[in-house]
């Protein structure tokens, strides 16, 4: 499995996603500037947390525009898997490549905790190797990560069984509509979610419960 | 020419900013205060003179990045 891991000015969960995609795949990450026009052949794009463009105007906003956003959506659009953590989720759904959008926490302040999630659909190429109904461990680090869509929006996720991920009971940090933590695009190849799974591959690091994120990813994708 | 563009949070959509400076106007002593809901404005300068085609730009520049539209609505204003 080939990956790239986009950096973005103020991008600082880029290299944590290179030493985990290292770590579960044995192969370095290209690192692709926000500048470059060009994607390097690859089987996995991962738009990495952070602040990207310091977060101006909107979380995600400037980053959308970027010139390599461009080539993440044609890899998207030919069925490429992107995979977007924390401000990636916020880039995703800023470029629309995912449906709603992310707001300040409900109760206003920056969260930083591991969280309890719920594992809600394991037919993906990021969820195949989780249980339906998993409980896993992630840590989140936001301000901005109130899951917002209308309630159209919200159905169709859910009758699309496209609500990959879910704050478990009583967990929700941030105020996310029908506690979702984290969504598949239609076609099912993009993944926002806000927890962050690349920081919990190593038990010297807290945990290991997100190394069944990249395992599906490497069955997927081998 | 000069256009400021007013963005505020659709109806419905949750402002937890807003309801906090409610909460801190109460505290203040303001009592009279009730919903409070928080916004942008952002003013432009814009080369040209047609008011028309600066409002037609301004849309599209509302609807490609100034606004999110999933949960922001927005008004312009020109100002000559």
């Amino acid at each position: 499995m080939k990956s790239a891991v986009i950096v973005f000015p103020a991008s600082n969960c880029d290299r944590d996603a290179k030493v985990a995609l290292e770590q579960m795949t044995g192969k370095t990450p290209a690192m692709v500037w926000h500048q470059d026009r060009e994607l390097p052949d690859v089987d996995l794009v991962v738009l990495p947390g952070g602040f990207s463009y310091g977060d101006y105007l909107r979380c995600g906003a400037m980053a959308s525009q970027s010139v390599v956003m461009r080539s993440v959506k044609a890899h998207a659009d030919k069925g490429g898997m992107v995979l977007g953590v924390c401000n990636g989720f916020q880039v995703l759904t800023e470029s629309h490549m995912l449906p709603g959008a992310l707001m300040r926490n409900a109760a206003l302040k920056f969260v930083c905790k591991p969280v309890g999630l719920e594992v809600q659909e394991t037919q993906s190429g990021f969820t195949r190797k989780y249980e339906n109904g998993q409980r896993v461990t992630f840590p989140v680090a936001h301000g901005e990560g109130s899951y917002f869509a209308d309630e159209d929006t919200l159905d169709r996720l859910e009758g699309e069984n496209r609500v990959a991920f879910r704050y478990a009971k009583g967990e929700n940090p941030n105020g996310s509509a029908r506690n979702i933590a984290g969504i598949l695009s239609e076609k099912r190849n993009v993944l926002g979610l806000m927890p962050h799974p690349e920081r919990v591959v190593d038990n010297a690091l807290g945990g290991t419960d997100g190394r069944g994120l990249f395992q599906s990813l490497i069955e997927a994708l081998s | 020419m000069k256009a400021r563009v007013f963005i505020t949070l659709k109806n419905g959509v949750l402002d937890p900013q807003g309801k906090a400076i409610g909460h801190a106007l109460n505290g203040l002593g303001f009592g009279s205060v009730g919903e409070v809901r928080q916004g942008k404005v952002i003013d432009l300068e814009l080369s040209g003179s047609d008011a028309e085609a600066a409002r037609t730009d301004l849309k599209a520049m509302c609807e490609k990045l100034l606004a999110n539209t999933v949960i922001e609505k927005y008004e312009i204003e020109i100002k000559q």
